[in-house]
């Protein structure tokens, strides 16, 4: 169990040899979204993270993003081009991994197939040269906290999935690391295995004390698994917070669409300053923003200009009446039995809109078909207010 | 229908056994023989059995040539080359494979060069640096050529190439230093190339016959393959004890290949080549 400070942590891949060549003839250059320079490509850029000891930290991000690369460079398996590691209050960066007091379970497991599920455990305390004795109580220990006692003489290639999955976990663990870094776990296993082991990870957590560093690019495991979550594109960090934090406050655009499904329903909008309040406008809907959003837009002097306003599918009210409201012609309409799922055109964009079957006062919603309008409304709490370049205003 | 494909059924068994034929007969021309006279032997019309199976053939090649001692040269040469294409062919090959040095591509062209080329190129160089050492009919000698096996390391480079990086980084993760990565984690997953190489070099090694005429000159030094050759004549052979001493030789490697047919079979299938 250990705290990591992680200060302006810098990947850079070097170009080849062929790929300096043709930048020196100015040859057009493989298209991506990471920042490329003379030097190389830039993977993370200054990443800055303080963990606490035994946090549990999640690093979510679409596929690129330099969420993998981080966690390489905590483990130790990628170099470090620029920033300091400290875990537990020591500089690591030139530190060999096995002497980090870290541990990692890799998305493909990553077991030893010539061993049994027994000695793939207790190989690196082997490699220690621990007690006999001492390992093969660690390694029992192990295989009862995650039920796999039953496979211990078996081999990986005779195990599923989620058993596989199991032992990659109970090999890191025997070695009781400060830290342990789990690299998109889940992510090879089946969505009814993935929910399952999901909780079994947050049984895990409460079981053994350590400080964990997960990365998945599936938001529902930030969400579920993250005491905070670290949200990532492109190398760059977007927003470390809670996942309420970041599913109420998201930081841009991006996080806004990213965190949260269906993902949020972004609109053309308007912000208006009148009588020193703030106002929304969009299609014929105009909306006073909420106490806390006037607060924090006024003590920016956020002045009224042209915005997207974001609000979430589940924030959407359907209001009785026309008046004051934003008009969405229905595309289709998803029944889920406590849920209408609307998947509707409003003022010219795809909007989603989730309500209840049945309203506060007991009574069956209205049922809607292809082409039928629906009046919307929102309260001035649910809007997201955004810049044109994707800054939330009120931070 | 039913009569189609038995008659089908019928001619692809004559076919096969016609084949295993052609490809059997040698090998019991060779053994009926063993048994003949010279005259037998040489005989008009050509007669595939013996009149009477006489051992004199054997009790002649056994006298003839100190077979003992050509077994064990043959056993020392085939185990000796097998030792060293495994050893350095593993390592060159999971360097070749996993790590990371300045002019690998070089290195790795240089052996692809090798394997490309005949090796009857190599054979002055090769005897000039043993004989340069002075070693010159020794055992050592025989097995010189055999030190590096540049088939071995791009095979089991290919087979290093197969096996997850994640496993490397795990074995990392978990303490190995580079040798241990090796020998504990990535070497074990490499069994059955490593026992098709096994078998490759040993085949080649047992019938290699220019080298070791090429290395040595003492009889006692000689092995199976240089050995029987010297029971060729300039103007006449000797078949019957030429066939029974081929019998000799070849005994062990038709045990070997009973007894691992499985691994021979899986190797060739495996890299596709002889």
């Amino acid at each position: 169990m250990a705290a990591l400070n992680l200060k302006g942590i810098t990947k850079i891949y070097p170009h080849s040899a062929d790929q300096k060549k043709a930048r020196k003839k100015g040859a057009p250059e493989k298209k991506t979204n990471l920042q490329v320079t003379a030097e190389g490509v830039i993977a993370v850029q200054k990443f800055d993270l303080d963990i606490k000891d035994k946090e549990f930290i999640v690093l979510v991000g679409p596929s690129g993003c330099g969420k993998s690369t981080t966690l390489r460079m905590v483990a130790g398996l990628e170099e470090i081009s620029g920033g300091e590691l400290y875990i537990d209050g020591q500089l690591v960066n030139d530190v060999e991994p096995k002497n980090r007091d870290i541990a990692m379970v890799f998305q493909s497991y990553a077991l030893y197939p010539h061993m049994t599920v027994y000695d793939n455990m207790a190989f690196p305390l082997k490699l220690r040269k621990m007690p006999k004795d001492e390992i093969d109580r660690r390694v029992k220990e192990a295989a009862e906290i995650l039920d796999i006692t039953q496979y211990l003489s078996r081999k990986p290639k005779a195990l599923s999935g989620g058993q596989r999955q199991r032992v990659a976990i109970g090999r890191a663990i025997v070695r009781e690391p400060k830290v342990l870094l789990m690299d998109e776990p889940l992510s090879n296993l089946d969505a009814k295995l993935r929910n399952q082991m999901r909780a079994e990870i947050i049984k895990l957590r409460q079981k053994i004390n350590t400080t964990f560093i997960y990365v998945t690019h599936d938001q529902t495991e930030a969400m579920t698994l993250g005491d905070r979550i670290v949200i990532m594109k492109d190398g760059f960090i977007q927003q470390i917070g809670t996942p309420q934090e970041v599913f109420d406050h998201p930081a841009n655009i991006f996080v806004a669409g990213f965190i949260g499904m269906p993902q949020m329903n972004m609109f053309n909008a308007k912000l208006l300053s009148e009588g020193g309040k703030y106002f929304v406008s969009v299609g014929g809907c105009k909306t006073e923003l909420s106490a806390d959003k006037q607060a924090a837009l006024s003590s920016h002097k956020v002045p009224a200009q042209d915005i997207t306003l974001g609000v979430r599918p589940s924030h959407m009210v359907l209001a009785k009446a026309p008046g004051n409201t934003l008009t969405a012609t229905v595309d289709v309409a998803e029944m889920m039995g406590s849920e209408i799922h609307f998947h509707a055109n409003a003022d010219g964009r795809d909007v989603v809109v989730i309500v209840p079957t049945m309203d506060t006062n007991g009574e069956r919603v209205d049922s809607f078909h292809a082409g039928d309008k629906l009046n919307l409304t929102f309260s001035g709490s649910a809007c997201h207010v955004f810049s044109k370049d994707g800054r939330n205003l009120e931070f | 229908m039913k009569h189609s494909s038995k008659s089908g059924k019928i001619l692809v068994y004559l076919l096969l056994i016609l084949g295993s034929a052609i490809m059997i007969f040698p090998f019991l021309w060779m053994f009926f023989t063993s048994f003949k006279t010279v005259p037998e032997s040489m005989s008009v019309p050509a007669t595939i059995f013996p009149s009477a199976f006489r051992l004199d053939k054997y009790k002649e090649v056994l006298s003839k040539l100190p077979f003992v001692k050509l077994y064990w040269n043959t056993i020392l040469l085939v185990f000796f080359r097998v030792i060293c294409a495994v050893v350095f062919s593993s390592m060159a090959g999971y360097a070749f494979a996993k790590l990371k040095f300045r002019g690998k591509g070089l290195l790795f062209t240089i052996i692809l060069m090798q394997m490309s080329l005949p090796s009857q190129i190599f054979l002055i160089p090769q005897y000039q640096m043993v004989a340069k050492m002075g070693l010159v009919n020794t055992i050592f000698a025989l097995v010189f050529p055999g030190l590096v096996s540049a088939f071995g390391v791009f095979f089991l480079r290919q087979t290093y190439l197969s096996i997850p990086e994640e496993i490397g980084e795990a074995a990392y993760l978990d303490g190995c230093n580079q040798w241990q990565t090796f020998y504990k984690v990535m070497f074990p997953l490499t069994g059955t190339s490593v026992a098709a190489l096994t078998i490759f070099t040993a085949v080649f090694a047992y019938g290699d016959l220019m080298w070791p005429q090429i290395v040595n000159n003492d009889v006692t030094k000689f092995t199976l393959s240089a050995g029987l050759a010297t029971l060729r004549g300039m103007n006449t052979t000797d078949f019957p004890m030429l066939m029974a001493g081929s019998l000799l030789a070849m005994l062990p490697m038709v045990i070997l290949y009973l007894i691992f047919q499985r691994q021979f079979v899986e190797g060739i299938a495996g890299t596709g080549g002889k």
